[in-house]
């Protein structure tokens, strides 16, 4: 069995989440073996059918008074549980804020090998092979492991979301005492941006922007232009953070997230190598830059040479009108 | 309060990587190494702690001989001492086999401690788990990628970033925090830390002395391939009036790429 944690923010399970069922689904095939999912929580058994409808045989679901609220030590310790009772060959978990916090702490727990962030899993002669940036993209490892189960958590948007069907399967319920004293951290309150972006790590759309943009004002151009697109973030270059005008959060390269939207766009980046090892991954790059030298263009699919603040605006109606249509 | 800073010898964000493909390795040659960047943000926040409330910073570092040169960055920045735990094997991108060192050398070596601070990730292996692994097997909340982290007698509050917003975590202390950019500006070395840390002993903890068995100390992770990604080709290049450019675009983005 290939099990996936579901996480679960806002009441609902994550995209990215169903996205790693869709791929242990996928996998689960190809070795013979069913997908199952794993909700934890205080009361999440009424999300089973979400994970159903991709395809998973089983929902283990883990109900806890003391799991309402995340606790790294607390999952950890009821994910554990689950793979004593259940014994799956593998564990995926989405690699997100909260899957990049768990599972390196129930691998600990079981002895288990963690492969972080995969983009890519294959089955190859009867065994799961891995495959994962390091160096932020710069180079990619492929990795089998040795241990049972394999964890392994899985970037956002680069694993295709299955298609819900509505189904059923078993839901197994299963008690884990967590004693007390065995908690001593947990989550006291979320603190939510104003705005309802999306982050850059899980947009469809990134539009960023560099030291071309003069000055933290005119951030806004890049806004306007994400507003046109359903689920698009803002992004920027080291430098632009390091200016000060936007939060380190927005930020796209080595020392800033890695991301593979289906469209980034850059704007006013002149594309230092730190920047390209975190967007190289994108589907299909769009560069406006005014110097036609600038590296960005030697990764872009389409490059517009000139005055972003003359292009951008009126991107923005063209696409507008192309997205109306 | 005593405080142990880990950090990581890493080649620098402006590397470019090429690959050794028989031994399936990142070529060193010519490469320039630096403290792991994130690193130097727990070393910074360590620095300020010990400044509001006493007590000690020990960097620590598992790694080969080369690692003593960060360590003595680490110094030269303000730390009181440093440690190599020294690990002559290569890179095994494996996350357990270095937090089962790790916290094996805190139980034997520096009990005692009230706060384990990490980067959030080393900029290389970009795994993001010895710090959380380490907290499991010491039995020790954790915080990871925090931006802000107040201490406020046996207890920490932190704010880590998660998708879309933060999250508060309250820990009771020993607990591990790993930082982010963020969390603090870190200080330039003087000259006069310089000097003073190229005196300091450096003290050696060899892996033997931590009483590691081999099943402990072997990694769970088999490499079977590490290759550069392909170069993206470069694209069409649109030139002249900005909105006719514009109209162009957004026909080949849909035309073409498909994407809208």
């Amino acid at each position: 069995m290939i099990a996936v944690f579901m996480e679960i923010r806002d009441g609902k399970i994550k995209k990215s989440s169903l996205e790693a069922l869709s791929e242990a689904k996928r996998r689960a095939g190809e070795l013979g073996v069913e997908a199952a999912a794993v909700l934890v929580g205080g009361a999440v058994g009424s999300l089973a059918p979400g994970a159903f409808a991709l395809g998973a045989a089983k929902v283990f679901v883990v109900e806890n008074g003391s799991l309402a609220d995340y606790s790294s030590q607390a999952y950890a310790l009821a994910l554990a549980e689950f793979v004593g009772q259940a014994k799956p060959a593998a564990l995926f978990f989405a690699a997100t804020a909260m899957g990049r916090d768990l599972a390196p702490r129930v691998a600990a727990r079981l002895g288990a090998g963690l492969a972080s962030d995969c983009v890519k899993i294959a089955v190859k002669a009867g065994a799961l092979e891995f495959t994962r940036p390091i160096y932020a993209g710069k180079a990619f490892l492929s990795l089998t492991l040795k241990s049972t189960p394999k964890l392994a958590t899985l970037r956002p948007n680069m694993f295709p979301l299955g298609e819900a069907v509505p189904g059923a399967g078993a839901v197994v319920k299963l008690d884990v005492a967590i004693p007390d004293g065995a908690v001593k951290g947990r989550v006291s309150g979320i603190i939510k941006e104003d705005s309802a972006e999306v982050d850059v790590a899980e947009a469809d759309v990134v539009v960023s922007g560099g030291r071309g943009l003069k000055g933290p004002e005119n951030f806004a151009l890049l806004r306007d232009l994400a507003a046109v697109f359903p689920r698009a973030a803002v992004g920027a270059s080291r430098s632009a953070v390091d200016s000060g005008w936007i939060g380190h959060p927005h930020q796209v390269g080595q020392t800033g997230k890695t991301v593979s939207p289906d469209l980034y766009v850059a704007v006013g980046i002149s594309g230092a190598i730190q920047h390209l090892a975190g967007m190289s991954s994108s589907k299909v790059i769009v560069a406006v830059n005014k110097d036609a030298e600038a590296p960005i263009f030697k990764v872009a699919d389409y490059g517009i040479v000139g005055d972003l603040f003359e292009v951008v605006p009126r991107l923005k109606d063209e696409l507008k009108k192309a997205l109306a249509e | 309060m005593n405080i142990l800073v880990f950090v990581k010898r890493v080649p620098d964000t402006e590397s470019r990587i090429r690959i050794q493909h028989e031994t399936k390795s990142i070529v060193e040659d010519g490469l320039n190494f630096v403290v792991s960047p994130y690193d130097e943000y727990a070393v910074e926040e360590a620095l300020k702690l010990r400044e509001a409330k006493g007590g000690t910073v020990r960097v620590i570092s598992v790694g080969r001989d080369e690692a003593v040169v960060v360590l003595r960055k680490c110094l030269a920045m303000g730390a009181d001492e440093a440690f190599l735990v020294k690990d002559d094997s290569p890179e095994t991108y494996d996350g357990l086999r270095t937090a089962r060192i790790i916290a094996r050398a805190v139980e034997r070596k520096f009990a005692g401690t009230d706060l384990l601070l990490f980067g959030k990730q080393s900029v290389g292996a970009d795994n993001s788990q010895v710090p959380a692994m380490v907290a499991e097997l010491l039995g020790l909340p954790q915080a990871t990628v925090v931006t802000k982290l107040e201490i406020d007698g046996p207890s920490a509050t932190a704010l880590r970033e998660i998708e879309g917003g933060m999250e508060k975590v309250v820990l009771s202390l020993p607990a591990v925090v790993t930082a982010q950019k963020g969390l603090n500006e870190p200080r330039y070395e003087t000259l006069k830390g310089i000097m003073a840390a190229k005196k300091k002993d450096i003290p050696v903890v060899k892996l033997e002395e931590l009483g590691l068995g081999p099943d402990e100390l072997a990694s769970q992770v088999e490499v079977v391939g590490l290759d550069v990604p392909a170069q993206r080709q470069a694209g069409k290049i649109l030139q002249g009036d900005p909105a006719e450019a514009a109209r162009e675009l957004v026909r080949l983005l849909r035309d073409e790429a498909k994407v809208i």
